[in-house]
């Protein structure tokens, strides 16, 4: 066990931009090798990536393996894992740290199966022991127990939840190394991308500040008047789940445990009860203020600041007093 | 012409709106909620069916749970699967994920025929999602997660649409395995007459014994299980202000604290 030495980080690269993910998974990646005196690595699959694969240095990376080639462009699962398998049978990292995006969760449990070794889902803490070991933190039962959870195998895989740890500062005066490896390619491996969907949609949660709606609404339209609200605030609008499924509002908007796990500064629950799933998907958030009509919706348990109310009397008045203190008009 | 063979997997997992938490030890109070078809596995159940009413074939549901999910798996067979496998033994318990779709995949193996495996996007008490694709390592098959939309099925492919973020339209060459989301369909309710079907219905019980010509028994359960829970407490929300506004001045309250906070500049 003890030849499995470093913690490596999945570099996940969309269009050939690094998904934020991976500066941040660096960040906690170097605090604990630094703990360890270990080196910390990164891997990046794409094309034409040479020069994106410094940023991975400048944010921790002790060494960059570079997987280069046409067909790893977009995410292929089969030769993402064949490539991610075959660098970790050379390389025996200790720990493998990838995103819990949905491409972290689709590829990560291919490559642990492969490798059959443990692998921990969508943590929101890392840990180490007396021993060194680590000590992977991850909410169940819809978020409502943590578990603090260790892996007997090596290499002890993790994914981990967007936007819980902090990227390092950008050094432009780290060095590393970069070192490009043979590429495996498996040319029919079953599934294949027929084209991207060319909708728009909202990233909900890299937003600071969202505007929700739920069953407080009474039609669709009144959506409108959330837009608003958010627009004033600079923010974008987030759902509960009966929205989304009344065809009201996109999915990407939906807030919950079976849509999007949000933290942002400002979350503004609007007509929103609180069921577990939606409290699942955004009680991480930094300050939650509730309007709700009913005092003894859950909402108001998880909610630093409540006005307890009609949404339709107390939004159109928050609005009206926004734009006139942009205007500079008191009151 | 052979028959189209769809498997789809099942977690019988508690109520989550009923389960209590003891909050002293840290546990899951399991006999507080019946336990019941994970919510995102109805959706698998509803695509399995729509799939058949469009290829024929037949439907077999899977389960690794305890005894006592027998009429979980009687659910799903009144919600259109023909055939409904538990796989129950104590040489299975205490499996993490890894453990957990090896046996399935072992299951299926025995199982001998399938075309396309279903399963739900996660589950409602591990939260993981490892377990679907995970299983299509194990069987050497392609899969494609977050499924959302399903645009069209032939014996040999699916053309599905998968919501990673943006939306991929995805073509999958089958065998193979998806996992869906709640935006593929709309789960209907069984009707009496599935509900009697189901009652007639045996479920099949396989053991640990019934997989060992096709798997390694040691890779069942806690033996085959590297991941350990060490320590699980229940959330205790964080601490939050729980200031309420009231009366007139109740909006520009807030707006003071907003501008307090720094979100109002």
């Amino acid at each position: 066990m003890s030849e499995y030495k470093g913690i490596l980080v999945f570099s996940e690269q969309r269009d050939g931009d690094i998904h934020p993910i991976s500066f941040e998974l660096l960040g906690k990646a170097r605090e604990i090798a630094d703990k360890k005196k270990c080196e910390v690595y990164s891997v990046l699959l794409g094309y034409q990536m040479r020069e994106k694969a410094k940023e991975l240095i400048y944010f921790g990376a002790d060494k960059v393996f570079l997987y280069d080639h046409p067909l790893l462009k977009e995410f292929d699962v089969i030769n993402y894992k064949q490539n991610m398998v075959n660098l970790i049978r050379e390389e025996k990292p200790e720990i493998v740290l990838i995103g819990a995006t949905p491409l972290g969760r689709s590829l990560a449990p291919r490559i642990a199966a492969a490798l059959k070794t443990g692998l921990t889902a969508d943590c929101i803490d890392l840990q180490l022991d007396e021993n060194g070991e680590l000590i992977q933190v991850r909410p169940a039962f819809t978020g409502n127990l943590i578990a603090h959870i260790k892996t007997s195998t090596r290499p002890v895989m993790t994914t981990v939840r967007y936007k819980v740890f902090k990227a390092r500062e950008r050094d432009l005066t780290r060095k590393g190394d970069i070192v490009e490896k043979e590429v495996e390619i498996v040319e029919d491996v079953g599934v294949r991308v027929v084209r991207k969907e060319s909708v728009e949609v909202v990233n909900i949660s890299d937003a600071e500040i969202i505007v929700s709606g739920g069953r407080g609404l009474k039609k669709p339209e009144d959506l409108k008047i959330l837009e608003e609200l958010a627009n004033l605030l600079g923010g974008v609008v987030g759902a509960s789940r009966p929205l989304v499924d009344e065809g009201w509002i996109s999915k990407d908007h939906q807030v919950g445990f079976s849509g999007n796990i949000v933290r942002p500064k400002l979350y503004l629950a609007c007509g929103i009860s609180g069921s577990p799933q939606h409290l699942a998907g955004m009680r991480d958030s930094e300050i939650i203020v509730a309007i709700n009509i009913d005092p003894s919706a859950p909402i108001f348990n998880v909610a630093d600041y409540g006005i307890v109310g009609d949404l339709y009397e107390i939004i159109p008045k928050l609005i009206e007093k926004l734009k006139n203190r942009k205007r500079g008009v008191k009151g | 012409m052979k028959d189209f063979h769809v498997v789809v997997l099942i977690k019988p997992s508690p109520d989550i709106e009923k389960v209590k938490f003891d909050t002293v030890r840290g546990v899951v109070d399991r006999s507080s909620a019946p336990l019941e078809i994970n919510p995102f596995d109805l959706n698998a159940l509803e695509a399995a069916a729509q799939i058949k009413e469009k290829l024929g074939g037949e439907i077999t549901a899977i389960s690794m749970a305890p005894p006592m999910a027998e009429p979980v798996l009687k659910d799903a067979i009144a919600r259109g699967a023909d055939r409904a496998i538990l796989l129950t033994d104590k040489r299975f318990a205490g499996a993490d994920t890894l453990a957990t779709s090896y046996t399935l995949a072992s299951a299926i193996k025995k199982l001998g025929k399938f075309d396309l495996i279903i399963c739900g996007e996660k589950t409602v008490d591990g939260d993981t999602a490892q377990v679907g694709p995970e299983v299509a390592e194990h069987l050497g098959i392609p899969h494609v997660a977050y499924v959302s939309r399903i645009e069209g099925v032939s014996k040999e492919r699916l053309l599905v649409v998968s919501d990673m973020g943006v939306p991929y339209l995805m073509e999958l060459r089958l065998p193979g395995l998806i996992t869906v989301t709640k935006d593929v369909n709309k789960p209907r309710l069984p009707t009496l007459r599935d509900k009697l079907k189901a009652r007639k219905t045996k479920i099949e019980v396989w053991t640990a014994d019934d997989l060992a010509d096709v798997a390694d028994v040691n890779r069942f359960g806690f033996s085959g299980s590297p991941t350990r829970v060490v320590k699980a407490f229940v959330l205790t929300e964080k601490k939050r202000k729980g200031v309420i506004f009231k009366g007139e001045d109740a909006v520009d309250k807030l707006i003071e604290v907003l501008e307090r906070e720094g979100i109002l500049r």
